[in-house]
């Protein structure tokens, strides 16, 4: 599983580190960073992060 | 799990598209219908009074993705005109009848129109994707000035994205503050100071008496102070109304929307459920009231219940208990809540200072933390949105604020 975020479209709303907190974080300046290859268990997690964002700039690749 | 074949999902919107999606997930198998009032397929509406407005965001970009993939039969530019009493066909405005056994509502609001009949060319609402269209077309004519009526937040963030494109734009809000009335005092006269910052010229305490034309249209408006505004084009913002007429002869109980029960499931029918802004049910943080939240994050959440608990069995179905959060974006700065701050019977800073643009304000109903609201400081949300879930006191949220001013290292260690 890899995580691709596009930060030109992340306006750092931060859902998907609530959605997921293992793999989105946002930093003190509001930027995102995110674990790119998560573990595979961390799925449900991620596609839920994958919905809540409120710009689509998460992908999850196969 | 009951055994359902056929599901009609009435609003093609976020909750629409999630809670039909949520259905599959959980393993329906059956017929599912989709019907959707507007003949575009699922967009994403936040862009529509911000990026798409300033030119930020494509109309591709704010189709929703997930509605392509899915198994369904799309009913697309056609209206549910009514819901049979037995709960069982729903009737399009074509005439189609459309038969059931598990229905989800999701018809969402409407923009309010305005109270006193028919106004004139180039005066309008925003809600739908064909009026942000029309609008930034209007804008893109580059209007001598843009009348915004309605200072919350719609017609804020028309304002905001109006003076980002460097036209004139006039505020008027019948309130002595923007937002007042939901996050208080204090922080509508923050607002109205952003707002006037960034060259918004707001009226406040001040209505509309009546608009003012020329052979092209509107021309400006006459306003309660007696002053006169010259304006080529006016955007409507004065809140939402649920869509719910088509409801009105079904055993649905209605009241300011569709009345639900914790689980989300309708009340007056046995087979239905409620997500997104049309919903009213009794939030199990907030007390036995109803509430209804027009946000996305809850037309999203509700929506995956929703569909969850109109396939579980009576003892499986849990209550939606999703501490709302919502956002907006004014001349640059981040807003963004948590909670239910309008339900406050009062409210104090927590993090930094209103004066420098950068803080948490929170909000407490005898003494317990019921919501949040911050200012360019999203990433310190979380925690009070923990807070107020496990219905944490003012004290405790001060607590954590004082933690956090001690060691800023530690909003980091969530």
């Amino acid at each position: 599983m890899r995580v691709e975020v596009d930060l030109d479209r992340c306006e750092a709303h931060g859902e998907c580190a609530m959605a997921a907190p293992a793999v989105f974080e946002l930093d003190d300046e509001d930027q995102l960073h995110h674990e790119s290859r998560p573990d595979d268990a961390l799925r449900p997690e991620v596609e839920r992060a994958v919905r809540a964002c409120p710009t689509q700039a998460i992908r999850l690749v196969e | 799990m009951n055994e359902l074949e056929r599901v009609v999902v009435v609003g093609a919107s976020l909750a629409g598209l999630r809670a039909a999606e949520a259905l599959r997930t959980h393993g329906f198998d059956g017929e599912l219908r989709i019907v959707g009032a507007e003949p575009h397929e699922p967009y994403n509406r936040p862009p529509l009074s911000k990026g798409l407005l300033v030119g930020d965001d494509t109309l591709e970009g704010c189709v929703l993705h997930g509605a392509r993939e899915l198994d369904a039969i799309w009913h697309l530019g056609r209206r549910a005109e009514r819901l049979t009493t037995d709960g069982r066909i729903v009737v399009l405005d074509d005439g189609e009848r459309l038969s059931l056994d598990g229905l989800i509502i999701a018809t969402g609001a409407r923009a309010r129109p305005w109270p006193s009949g028919p106004v004139p060319a180039g005066v309008s609402t925003l809600r739908s994707l064909d009026d942000a269209l029309a609008l930034r077309q209007a804008l893109e004519r580059r209007p001598r000035g843009l009348l915004v009526v309605g200072a919350g937040f719609i017609g804020g963030e028309v304002a905001s994205s109006a003076a980002a494109l460097g036209l004139p734009v006039t505020l008027v809000e019948r309130e002595d503050a923007p937002l007042a009335g939901v996050l208080g005092a204090e922080v509508g006269a923050f607002l109205a100071g952003l707002h006037r910052a960034s060259g918004v010229d707001l009226r406040l305490g001040t209505t509309v008496e009546r608009f003012l034309t020329d052979s092209a249209g509107i021309a400006g408006a006459l306003l309660s102070d007696g002053t006169r505004v010259d304006a080529a084009v006016c955007v409507l913002a004065l809140g939402a109304l649920p869509n719910t007429e088509w409801l009105r002869s079904s055993g649905v109980q209605l009241d300011r929307g569709v009345v639900c029960r914790a689980d989300l499931r309708v009340a007056g029918v046995s087979n239905a459920v409620a997500a997104g802004d049309v919903a009213r049910w009794p939030h199990p943080l907030f007390g036995a009231e109803l509430v209804s939240v027009g946000h996305w994050t809850n037309a999203l959440e509700q929506a995956a219940v929703a569909a969850r608990n109109l396939l579980a069995a009576p003892h499986e179905r849990e209550p939606f208990a999703a501490v709302p959060t919502f956002w907006s974006d004014l001349h640059g700065c981040r807003l963004r809540s948590v909670g239910l701050p309008g339900l406050a019977h009062d409210a104090c800073t927590l993090e930094g200072s209103i004066d420098d643009g950068e803080f948490v304000m929170g909000y407490h109903r005898r003494g317990t933390l019921i919501g949040a609201f911050a200012v360019n400081m999203n990433r310190r949300l979380p925690r009070y949105r923990r807070l107020v879930e496990a219905q944490a006191t003012i004290g405790d949220a001060m607590r954590e604020a004082a933690g956090q001013a001690r060691d800023p290292a530690a909003s980091n260690a969530a």
